[in-house]
């Protein structure tokens, strides 16, 4: 990380020219933070991948929440808090769970409709990874090359990616880091994304029903508070 | 195909009994391919790597490997090796020098693909007027195209990392290509003891299903869906998504440290740590400095000895705390350009780094020459 560590202290002393200058931060290796959080942006023209600013995937029963690793139920409270408090959830389900490749599939599809159905989230697709030309549909589905013309579009705050194959996840959550405020998490099935604002791994039907009960128990707690 | 027990690949790499082989690095490249669980091998001949490439061949015919083919050139080779891997299946090649400068264009596509292909690099000479004797500069390009690189110093570790690079390339995070570069004659041809596992123990298959894109499979959804080209249109937006995809791949490489970490220990290795005069060297160039760094020692001169094994991703934190102390470094290398001693230097303090003795085109490297400077700098650093 030495680079990095260099590109730091470079940047730092330019960004604070350029705040003098009144001029927007558009560099990508610039970040003011002793250790790089992954955090809603705008962040930047063009940000750098997690990965390469010191950010590690967690290991087996770990999750990642803003590039920090904690216990994965932890992580799963901080999800269901999030999809509860949006104004607008959406999820983006992609192929591996929108076709049907193995019998598994279609129970972690049911999943993630009862999941859906439970916070109250509207449902995007990503049925493939084409870019979709001359322009995409930003009601009927989403892409990784431009995701965010659809959260534009649909003014989504919170997201969350399911089944979507790792690389292109990775490359469409740091486009919606770089270019919108929407707070993402990505549920992988592999060894989870370092893009995303909150990311499990390891992510199978059960993990997916044991979120919609937590979200279930925290909209039930909310609901005795709210009857006094 | 021959029954073969499939094993844990810790246990393979760790603990599997071993047998002593007096062998040269292309027969330990058979070895370790015979072991490998490999769907295809595909060849092009070039000295030195052609006999490597001969012996997977044979491993095919006995039943050891799936597939085999002699491709029309490197370029195809490396072609055809993309797309057996976007079909899903584990794929081994090797080549060098002029070969890897001919099929160059395959290798960033293979990262940018997340390929896990291996690929052996025998590395010779490939300027004008020819040569086809020991020379490693090829490494120092293949150093950014987005693939792993490591840099194997014997026989032993020929067979070891080519094991290795599977186990860390296969991985869903990491799935990108992995180079094994050795320098040619030196290694490549030259006989020494290796340790190889039992042959009847073999690599778990690969598992397309874990790979980060969808594998090519044009019968079933959803991968039979081709990746078309957003590079094809000129806007904003699918500019964008390349620059965000080149740094995914990079973020894969960055993702292979713990890996690394796992299947091969510590990507360095450090001998005397806090000696002020290290040498640092990868591949025949650390043996030779080896050789030199205990020579010096009996001449009374305090030197340590920092031999980089992993290339790609560079062991930046590593090699930082390595040479915190030293006030002396020098980088002895197979090649004219000095590629690691221009690595060293971009990440420590530069006036430190003394890049040399430096051998190409086939010269040898006393470990003499070594010596001799490294008394320039003891008198130097010790005076």
């Amino acid at each position: 990380m030495s680079n990095c560590e260099k590109f730091i202290n470079l940047s730092t002393a330019t960004t604070k020219n350029e705040t003098k200058k009144g001029k927007t931060n558009m560099t990508s290796v610039i970040h003011l933070h002793e250790k790089y959080r992954v955090l809603p942006g705008p962040e930047a023209y063009l940000p750098p991948a997690a990965a390469a600013m010191g950010v590690s995937l967690p290991d087996r029963g770990e999750a990642l929440v803003e590039g920090e690793i904690v216990p994965a139920e932890e992580a799963m409270v901080k999800i269901a808090e999030k999809l509860i408090s949006a104004k607008n959830p959406t999820i983006f389900p992609g192929p591996q769970i929108l076709w049907v490749w193995n019998e598994k599939v279609v129970e972690k599809a049911k999943a993630v409709r009862e999941l859906a159905e439970t916070v109250g989230a509207k449902v995007i697709p990503m049925p493939d990874y084409r870019p979709k030309y001359p322009m995409i549909d930003p009601e009927k589905e989403i892409n990784p090359n431009h995701p965010n013309l659809t959260i534009w579009h649909n003014d989504i705050d919170v997201c969350i990616f399911v089944g979507v194959h790792c690389h292109f996840a990775n490359v469409a959550l740091k486009i919606i880091r770089g270019g919108t405020d929407c707070y993402t998490i990505a549920l992988c099935a592999k060894a989870g994304h370092e893009d995303a604002m909150i990311s499990l791994r390891d992510v199978d039907v059960d993990t997916i029903r044991r979120l919609t009960e937590i979200v279930k128990d925290i909209k039930r707690r909310e609901s005795r508070r709210a009857d006094g | 195909m021959k029954e073969r027990k499939i094993v844990d690949p810790e246990y393979l790499l760790k603990e599997a009994p071993r047998e002593r082989k007096f062998i040269t690095g292309n027969e330990a490249v058979a070895e370790a391919i015979k072991r490998a669980n490999i769907d295809i091998a595909i060849a092009y001949p070039i000295t030195p790597q052609s006999e490597a490439m001969h012996l997977v061949g044979d491993l095919y015919a006995e039943g050891y490997v799936k597939d085999y083919y002699r491709g029309e050139n490197e370029l195809g080779v490396m072609s055809a090796a993309a797309g057996a891997a976007l079909g899903g299946v584990r794929v081994f090649t090797a080549t060098g020098g002029p070969g890897t400068l001919r099929a160059f264009e395959m290798f960033p596509c293979w990262a940018g693909m997340r390929l896990p292909i291996v690929c052996a690099f025998m590395c010779r000479g490939v300027n004008s007027p020819l040569t086809i004797q020991p020379d490693n500069i090829e490494i120092g390009w293949l150093m950014d195209t987005g693939m792993l690189i490591f840099h194997a110093e014997n026989p032993q570790e020929v067979f070891d990392m080519l094991l290795q690079a599977y186990c860390i390339a296969e991985q869903p995070d990491v799935h990108v290509p992995i180079g094994v570069c050795m320098d040619g004659f030196f290694v490549t041809h030259t006989r020494e003891i290796v340790e190889v596992t039992p042959d009847d123990e073999v690599l778990p298959p690969y598992d397309p299903s874990m790979s980060p894109i969808p594998t090519m499979d044009m019968e079933s959804p959803p991968v039979r869906h081709m990746r078309d080209p957003f590079v094809m249109k000129s806007n904003y937006i699918s500019y964008a998504t390349h620059a965000s995809w080149q740094q995914e791949v990079r973020a894969a490489a960055d993702r292979a440290r713990k890996h690394i970490a796992r299947y091969m220990g510590n990507p360095i290795e450090v001998i005397n740590p806090d000696a002020k005069l290290l040498v640092v060297a990868s591949g025949s160039a650390a043996a030779q400095a080896r050789v030199a760094v205990d020579m010096a020692k009996k001449e009374g001169i305090d030197a340590g000895l920092v031999k980089i094994k992993v290339l790609r991703p560079f062991p930046d934190k590593e090699i930082k705390s390595a040479l915190k102390d030293a006030e002396a470094i020098l980088v002895p290398e197979y090649n004219i350009v000095g590629w690691l001693a221009r690595e060293i230097a971009s990440r420590i303090d530069a006036s430190k780094v003394f890049g040399g003795p430096r051998v190409f085109g086939g010269m040898t490297m006393p470990p003499e020459i070594i010596v001799g400077e490294m008394k320039k700098l003891a008198r130097v650093v010790y005076r």
